[in-house]
């Protein structure tokens, strides 16, 4: 197998255990990464919401916010794996395609 | 490690899109020039990786999670340059689609996860493995220490990024306006539980790989700029 090919089967067999990304902090108990809270959390963590904080936390709505399908997950809460999963999938080949895209564009424009 | 929106203040937030713009105008001049045809469909690999180790979060047990980011082993195999613009790709599908990454932070986040983190490693990677044959140990080792040490190095700068806004940004009655915890909170914790934990599974990951790539392709390992 050509070394192209296999670090692209690296990367599926990644994208496959990305669940463990999300299992094992479950597992552990642990919460978000330091300094990621979301606004409920910081509340409670401080005990005040900064106010600059508030007015930029939700600056931006991402279709997939936190790579699960929130609405998919509260159907199913076995189901969010799945969408870890896809995820990871849609992320791997939106940025594969981006990159190749500009390097593309490097190249032919030197 | 991925900063959201709100957590800093205009003025950083600004700041380091101003820093980074330039950065990524002489990344994309130096990758055009360097950048061979055989090199594209590694590049696309690398914004990949980036993004799918990035997903897997390691708790620390009660505590907090975190995770490797994969940017010093793409900056040793395609150098600095190149590892800048592809975790840049990652960074940016990261926040726009996943919300993993603040928009208004997203220069700041490239600046130490896309700049500072694959320059710091690439160069201490070169210097520990100085002269040493593409398949000696020391290259395993180098690999290790630089992935360990760019991680704390970046883990140190956005505890400074976080703990320097209560500094810059409060209310008239001393209430803090964004990230609420002040330096002596975020850099030793940033610092510490990378230390302690994250910064061993990037040397993990960054080892493992250059270890395996000795055997089945060495040819990547040859010097790249």
């Amino acid at each position: 197998m050509k070394v192209v090919a296999k670090f692209w089967f690296f990367i599926g067999v990644l994208a496959a255990l990305s669940p463990l990304g999300l299992l094992l902090p479950e597992h552990f108990k642990a919460g978000p990464a330091w300094g990621e809270w979301g606004v409920d959390e910081i509340r409670e963590l401080t005990g005040y919401l900064p106010k600059g904080l508030e007015k930029l936390a939700n600056l931006w709505e991402a279709p997939v916010s936190d790579y699960t399908f929130k609405a998919w997950g509260q159907k199913r809460p076995a189901d969010l794996s799945l969408t870890y999963i896809l995820s990871a999938i849609i992320g791997v080949m939106v940025c594969a395609g981006v990159m190749l895209l500009i390097a593309k564009f490097l190249v032919k424009n030197k | 490690m991925h900063i959201p929106d709100g957590y800093l203040g205009p003025a950083t937030c600004g700041f380091f899109y101003l820093v980074m713009l330039p950065i990524w105008m002489v990344a994309s001049k130096i990758v055009q020039k360097a950048l061979k045809a055989r090199q594209v469909p590694l590049l696309a690999i690398a914004a990949a990786f980036s993004f799918v180790i990035m997903m897997f979060n390691i708790p620390i047990p009660g505590g907090t999670t975190g995770h490797a980011i994969g940017g010093v082993l793409i900056a040793i195999l395609l150098g600095p340059w190149a590892a800048s613009i592809a975790i840049t790709v990652a960074l940016v599908i990261q926040a726009l689609l996943f919300g993993d990454g603040g928009l208004s932070a997203l220069g700041a986040n490239c600046f130490n996860m896309a700049f500072v983190f694959p320059f710091s490693g690439y160069y201490i990677y070169k210097a520990v493995s100085y002269n040493a044959p593409v398949i000696s140990n020391r290259r395993v080792v180098a690999a290790g220490i630089a992935g360990y040490l760019a991680l704390n190095i970046v883990a140190a700068l956005t505890g400074l990024e976080f703990g320097l806004q209560p500094l810059l940004h409060r209310t008239a009655s001393g209430q803090a306006l964004y990230c609420p915890y002040g330096l002596n909170v975020a850099l030793p914790v940033m610092l510490s539980e990378h230390l302690l934990v994250f910064g061993w599974v990037e040397a993990i990951v960054t080892a493992l790989v250059i270890k395996y790539l000795q055997k089945q392709a060495p040819e990547l390992l040859t010097e790249s700029k």
